[in-house]
């Protein structure tokens, strides 16, 4: 019997079950995965809030001490600092790779590979002994006099070798975001612009680059908070940052676990800035009509996109 | 006569051995309309955009009211002129797409406002009075702050047209401007082109419109492999062709 032949009955039994509601099967094994995930990690939490070793006394204490604010005020000078000089050498050596002459192309793709290659800890110790390397800094004729110079050594501080290397690093992974996001717009874009008679330079700036930035914020902020959090290594150069002045502060008062809980903590803190700063500026650049999504709360960005 | 706005001369382009166009010239007079005719591949596209020099010739030459475009003569060669001169050249020839390409992060406002402003440094109000007038002219005043991707298509190409208009070029390009519509919307975008056809626009329109083509009594080109095979009114090709190929073209579209 084919299916499309129906007796009846069986037209009866149809017509039935054409008329029963749908509701979704019960997700048993769903809930109970759910389950033994709530109890795991409420007995994590538990053991940790009763720790004793966690000092949580001491955690508040220490929490808004002002060295450690110190610290923290120097890990986000060190982060904004190296992000700019990130983003500035990161967006010129993408325009070099797209550049039509070989000679540029060729050197903006061996300082990306120069400086993804070489782990950023090393590049930061070699930034912090220059002076070894160049004894003094300046102008002059290779192999010949020197025209203009200083001291390496009165220059680079360490903080002056962090900024360098983690604004060479994040610089070498930024180009190839600016790199893609920038060739991803449409070639019909700049050349709509150009019909329109504006100039390369124009062009770039006011079309391509705003539709390129669409694309680049959400990688470019992945970037970010990975040199935040990255910029820790300082205290391999004495550069007293948020770890470093905890950890000079535990090594006197051998409370080691309270004070790495304040480093946690603010750096917990610091990448939530950022967090919300992306959503907001992706959702300030995506804004395909700013006006009708105004209903939006900022609960809901937060909440929608962390 | 008088000077023509666009005299293309012998415009030859190559892609690697490949021959796209093969001396293709072509007059265009203040307030004529020309439509490039032809099968896809014949080159119609390619030599419209050698027309404002965004496809760069291989050799010979387009004059833009008598002055040469895109090169400037060095002795026995002609230079590449620099970006900005060409930029300078174009802003009196505009260009419609067939894919619009409204610029998405702008509103409709800011599209029409942005060459005017920043090219040709007319006050921001100035640019907003007429973006009003054309954008009324052509039935989309409340579409002024909408973004271009909540547009239909053909009103997404009306706004590419009055954005061309805006720069108020002397000739505008059209490269088959209701090729990427849904059929509903073909017939308002070629009614504003009609419209701007009876004012006296000087317009060169690559299409498939025939009908399109008669009603604003084009002169027509057509076009095959690369050459120009034929011109003259758009009767004379259709009824009267002088060449199997351009029979051949006009038995399958019409």
């Amino acid at each position: 019997m084919s299916v499309t032949e129906s007796t009846p009955v069986l037209r009866d039994e149809r017509r039935e079950l054409a008329s029963l509601t749908v509701r979704a099967h019960t997700a048993t094994g769903r809930y109970a995965a759910a389950a033994v995930a709530t109890i795991l990690v409420g007995l994590l939490a538990w053991s940790f809030a009763i720790n004793e070793a966690v000092g949580w006394a001491d955690v508040r204490s220490y929490l808004f001490n002002p060295r450690i604010l110190q610290g923290v005020v120097v890990t986000i000078e060190i982060t904004v600092v190296a992000l700019a000089v990130g983003f500035s050498s990161g967006l010129l050596i993408a325009l070099m790779r797209l550049s039509k002459s070989p000679v540029l192309r060729s050197i903006g793709v061996v300082w990306v590979w120069f400086f993804r290659a070489v782990p950023v800890l090393v590049v930061l110790i070699v930034a912090n002994n220059l002076s070894l390397l160049y004894p003094d800094l300046g102008i002059g004729i290779p192999g010949g006099p020197m025209l203009f110079g200083i001291e390496t050594q009165s220059v680079i501080t360490p903080f002056l070798a962090a900024v360098i290397a983690f604004g060479a690093n994040e610089g070498a992974y930024d180009a190839e975001i600016f790199r893609s996001s920038i060739r991803s717009v449409p070639k019909g874009q700049s050349e709509a612009a150009q019909a329109l008679g504006m100039s390369p330079r124009l062009s770039f700036v006011r079309i391509v680059l705003p539709q390129a930035m669409r694309v680049a914020v959400p990688p470019l902020s992945n970037n970010t908070i990975n040199m935040l959090k990255g910029t820790s290594l300082v205290s391999y150069i004495g550069v007293a940052d948020l770890l470093y002045t905890s950890q000079s502060i535990y090594s006197q008062n051998f409370k080691v676990i309270p004070l790495l809980m304040v480093a946690c903590l603010w750096y917990l803190a610091m990448v939530s800035v950022l967090t919300v700063g992306q959503s907001l500026l992706e959702r300030r650049l995506l804004n395909g009509s700013r006006r009708s999504r105004g209903d939006l709360t900022l609960q809901k960005e937060l909440f929608n996109h962390g | 006569m008088a000077e023509p706005i666009i005299d293309a001369i012998d415009v030859s382009k190559s892609y690697g051995d490949k021959l796209i166009l093969d001396q293709v010239s072509m007059s265009v007079h203040q307030g004529d309309v020309v439509c490039l005719l032809g099968p896809s591949g014949a080159g119609k596209t390619t030599f419209l955009r050698c027309l404002n020099h965004l496809e760069q010739p291989s050799s010979g030459a387009v004059f833009l009211d008598g002055e040469l475009l895109g090169y400037r003569r060095a002795k026995d060669n002609l230079v590449e002129l620099s970006a900005v001169e060409v930029a300078k050249q174009r802003q009196r020839i505009g260009m419609v797409f067939q894919q619009f390409n409204l610029f998405p992060h702008m509103t409709v406002l800011e599209n029409i406002i942005e060459a005017p402003t920043k090219v040709k440094g007319v006050s921001k109000s100035d640019a907003t009075d007429r973006a009003r007038e054309l954008l009324d002219s052509v039935g989309l005043l409340e579409k002024l702050h909408e973004r271009p991707e909540r547009l239909s298509g053909g009103q997404q190409q009306r706004v590419a047209i009055v954005r061309a208009l805006a720069m108020e070029p002397e000739v505008i390009l059209f490269d088959e401007p209701t090729s990427a519509l849904d059929p509903e919307f073909v017939g308002e975008v070629l009614d504003v082109m009609l419209s701007l056809a009876n004012r006296g626009t000087t317009m060169v329109i690559v299409t498939h419109e025939i009908g399109f083509a008669r009603k604003v009594s084009a002169r027509a080109v057509f076009m095959d492999q690369g050459k120009v095979l034929e011109e003259g009114s758009v009767e004379d090709l259709t009824d009267n062709p002088q060449f199997e190929r351009t029979r051949d073209f006009f038995g399958k579209v019409l």
